[in-house]
This record gives structure tokens, C-alpha cells and sequence, in this order.
């Protein structure tokens, strides 16, 4: 089969059908009895709602918002209209004091500090980190910097030295810990499933959290490109306005985009570049299909392979060794 | 591996990835020109690890820009990276 501009299109029915019988198969065999989604207002968890819904109604699906004090109020906004879209009353877990709890925002701020002594958080600052924005026309690794925007709203860019990179991951990362906690919490108190919401970009890619948002029972979309899932959404019936929201972390303070954090280009155009990969396209012709230079699709083919390379660890069980002694 | 380098430059490069980013006693067992990035010795850490080394190592302000692959993904790409730079700066 040829490589065209259409081949990550799906029967959104076919699927939605092959997912639905999936995740009821898995929760039956797992003796659990419902399903738990994390709903953030984004496209990603909307569809893992909707599936989830369908799979088992609404009386057996438990959705969760879980927003913190640097969370978009649209999130909540969004993720209230779909729950009531699919007839689930929504519950509200602010986890901003658990993450108090845990000393989050002042081990985050300490580091965006060092390398911005001007930075306050209380005086209004915000911050994101960010990788460079032109994987297609420069070959520039994926090294952070960070974004302050001071309260009169002028922005300023610096590197982030690895220590204070790896203080502001592990302070946030504390975020999509005290989410995966909460879900939990709501799972085993109904025997109900843990449902992931990420999708094939992130779980391959290494977008996730270990033991965060990748702490999780099933993972019914993990094989989907974004572009399918906006398939999909369509299909479900997700709401317009999670279906037109750009792809966002909303995990920083300062708002940001996935391709500032992870992605570095458009998703439409990485998926077709990646699902190209995956089927052994050579570059040249995957190029000319994208409308793209044989160079700028080798580059992105160069970024996937390291960054699955590199997040292998995040996909892996625990290592063990076999016993010594057996009979 | 190419002999005639100044290994002023390169030996400490070679030491620095083997200790700090291979924790190996044993040196470092690959040519000058092995893909570092292709053979998995360092990730996007290992990256920023290396700018920060080769600035304090060689005192050169490394920009963002030029953070790539063509300048970082062997050891002989950052001995000539180090050599561009000192020769500008001269």
C-alpha cells in the first residue's frame, strides 16, 4: 500500500467499536467494575471518557477533575460540559494542597529563581520551560530552557542549567503523581479500573510521567495518533470546544503548548511523518507526499527514534533477576 | 581515531562522558567518531551536561543555536566544535 496525505484516516465506528469491546474484556478479566478517568478538558481524556462511557454507561464511569492553582479555568470549564454531555455528574479534586503538602511550587520556584533571581511567583510571575520551536528547519537537540513572563507581561528566555532542568521536571512532576494518587483513590473505593489517557505521541514519545499519568489499569488509546483521536472525537461527540482547543499542558503557570514542550512541530505534521517512519517510508518519498524537504522529514525521523530511545526506561517494568535456586 | 588531534582537547571530553555520563572506571572504549546520540550514550541530560562541561572545561559560551547534532554527537564533532569556537574567540 502507498503512503498518502490520508493514511492515518480510520473508520471511527470500526474503532471506536474495536476499543469499547477492549476495555470491557480487560475491566471483566481484571474483576474490576468500572471505569475512572481523569478529565482535563482536553481531547485526549474527552475521548477516554466518551469510550469509557460507552463501554460501560454512565452510572459505572467516575469522572475527576483535578486541577491545581496554575490550571486554566477553561479546563474546568470544558471538562464540566463534557461530563454533563454524557450524563456523569463530575467530581472536583483541587489538589493544589496536596501539592503544598509535597513542597512543590517552592522546589520549582527555587529553581526557576537560580536562574532568574527576579522571579516571584506571589508577585505574579509565571514561568513555563520550553524546547526549541524549528525541528524542521534546524537540527537543534532537545535542550530546555525556560520562559519567565513578568507581571507587565514582557517575556524573557534563558538555558536551564541540568540542575535546576531536573528540579523544575521532578517538583512538577509531582502534579501528575498527586493526580494518578487521586484516581486511585477513587478507583479502589468503587473496585473500578484506572483509565490512561495518553496517546500513541506521548506514550511512545516518552510524554508522560512515570508513576504519574502513566500510572494506569488500561491504556485504550495508546495506539492512536493524535490525529486520530480528533477522528474519534468527532465521532463520540466531544464537545466543540475541547474538539477546537490547541493541544496544551496546562501544567505550567504561564500558558503552554505541547509543541513548546515536547513536540517541537505541529501534530498533523508529525503523525504523518512518524506513521511514515514506523512503515519503513524512505524519506525522500514521505517528503514529497507531506510537501516537505527529504532533509526536513529525516530530521524529525532523527528526533522520534532518540526520543523513544531515550524513554524506553519510562515503559519498562522494573527489572528483576530470575531466583538462583529452584528445584 | 584520528591521531593527530590535540588531545588537550579531546582526552578531557573522553574522560568527562566516561566518568560522569557511562560511570565507567574503564575509559572511554569508543572511536572519536561513534554517534553518541545514536549508540545511546546520552540523552537530552547528557546534552546540557556536555554544554556545561565544554564551557567551564574550555571557557566558551556555547549558544542555543548551536546545541545540534553536527557539533555534539561524537567526541571528534565537539574537539573540532571546541577548535571553531577558540579559533573565533582568538
Amino acid at each position: 500500500m502507498h503512503f498518502t496525505k490520508d493514511s492515518l484516516n480510520l473508520d471511527p465506528a470500526l474503532e471506536t467499536e474495536r476499543i469499547v469491546k477492549f476495555l470491557q474484556q480487560n475491566v471483566r478479566q481484571t474483576m474490576r467494575r468500572g471505569a475512572v478517568v481523569g478529565i482535563s478538558g482536553g481531547i485526549d481524556s474527552a475521548v477516554v471518557f466518551a469510550l469509557s462511557v460507552r463501554a460501560f454507561g454512565p452510572n459505572k464511569v467516575v469522572a475527576v477533575m483535578m486541577p491545581d492553582k496554575d490550571s486554566d479555568k477553561l479546563s474546568e470549564q470544558l471538562a464540566r460540559e463534557l461530563a454533563k454531555k454524557f450524563g456523569v455528574e463530575p467530581m472536583l479534586e483541587d489538589i493544589t494542597g496536596a501539592l503544598q503538602g509535597f513542597d512543590c511550587y517552592r522546589r520549582r520556584d527555587e529553581a526557576i529563581a537560580h536562574v532568574f533571581p527576579e522571579y516571584n511567583a506571589d508577585k505574579g510571575y509565571k514561568a513555563k520551560i520550553v524546547l526549541p520551536q524549528d525541528l524542521l528547519d534546524n537540527a537543534t537537540l532537545n535542550v530546555f530552557s525556560v520562559t519567565i513572563v513578568r507581571p507587565d507581561g514582557s517575556e524573557e528566555t534563558k538555558p536551564l542549567p541540568a540542575r535546576d532542568m531536573l528540579q523544575i521536571i521532578a517538583a512538577t512532576n509531582l502534579k501528575q503523581r498527586s493526580r494518578m494518587s487521586t484516581l486511585y483513590y477513587h478507583a479502589e473505593a468503587r473496585q473500578f479500573s484506572v483509565m490512561g489517557t495518553a496517546n500513541k505521541n506521548e506514550h511512545d514519545q516518552g510524554f508522560f510521567v512515570k508513576y504519574g499519568d502513566g500510572g494506569v489499569d488500561i491504556q485504550p488509546i495508546a495506539h492512536l495518533f493524535k490525529s486520530q483521536i480528533y477522528q474519534l472525537a468527532k465521532h463520540l461527540g466531544v464537545p466543540e470546544g475541547i474538539q477546537k482547543r490547541p493541544p496544551t499542558t496546562d501544567t505550567y503557570s504561564a500558558p503552554q503548548n505541547q509543541e513548546e514542550f515536547f513536540f517541537r512541530l505541529p501534530y498533523a505534521t508529525l503523525d504523518q511523518i512518524w506513521f511514515a517512519k514506523e512503515n519503513n517510508v524512505p524519506a525522500p518519498e514521505a517528503a514529497r507526499v507531506i510537501g516537505l524537504t527529504a532533509e526536513q522529514v529525516q530530521r524529525v525521523y532523527d528526533d522520534i527514534t532518540r526520543k523513544i530511545r531515550t524513554t524506553d526506561f519510562l515503559r519498562l517494568l522494573p527489572p528483576q533477576l530470575e531466583a538462583s535456586h529452584t528445584l | 581515531m584520528n591521531q593527530t588531534v590535540d588531545q588537550n582537547i579531546e582526552q578531557p571530553i573522553r574522560d568527562f562522558i566516561a566518568t560522569r555520563l557511562l560511570y565507567s572506571n574503564e575509559g572511554f572504549n569508543y572511536a572519536d567518531d561513534a554517534s553518541l546520540l545514536r549508540e545511546g550514550i546520552i540523552d537530552s541530560l547528557g546534552v546540557v551536561e556536555l554544554v556545561e562541561f565544554l564551557q567551564t572545561q574550555f571557557q566558551l559560551k556555547v549558544d542555543q543555536q548551536e546545541v545540534r547534532p553536527d557539533n555534539f554527537d561524537s567526541v571528534a564533532k565537539m574537539g573540532a566544535f571546541v577548535r571553531r569556537k577558540r579559533g573565533a574567540t582568538a
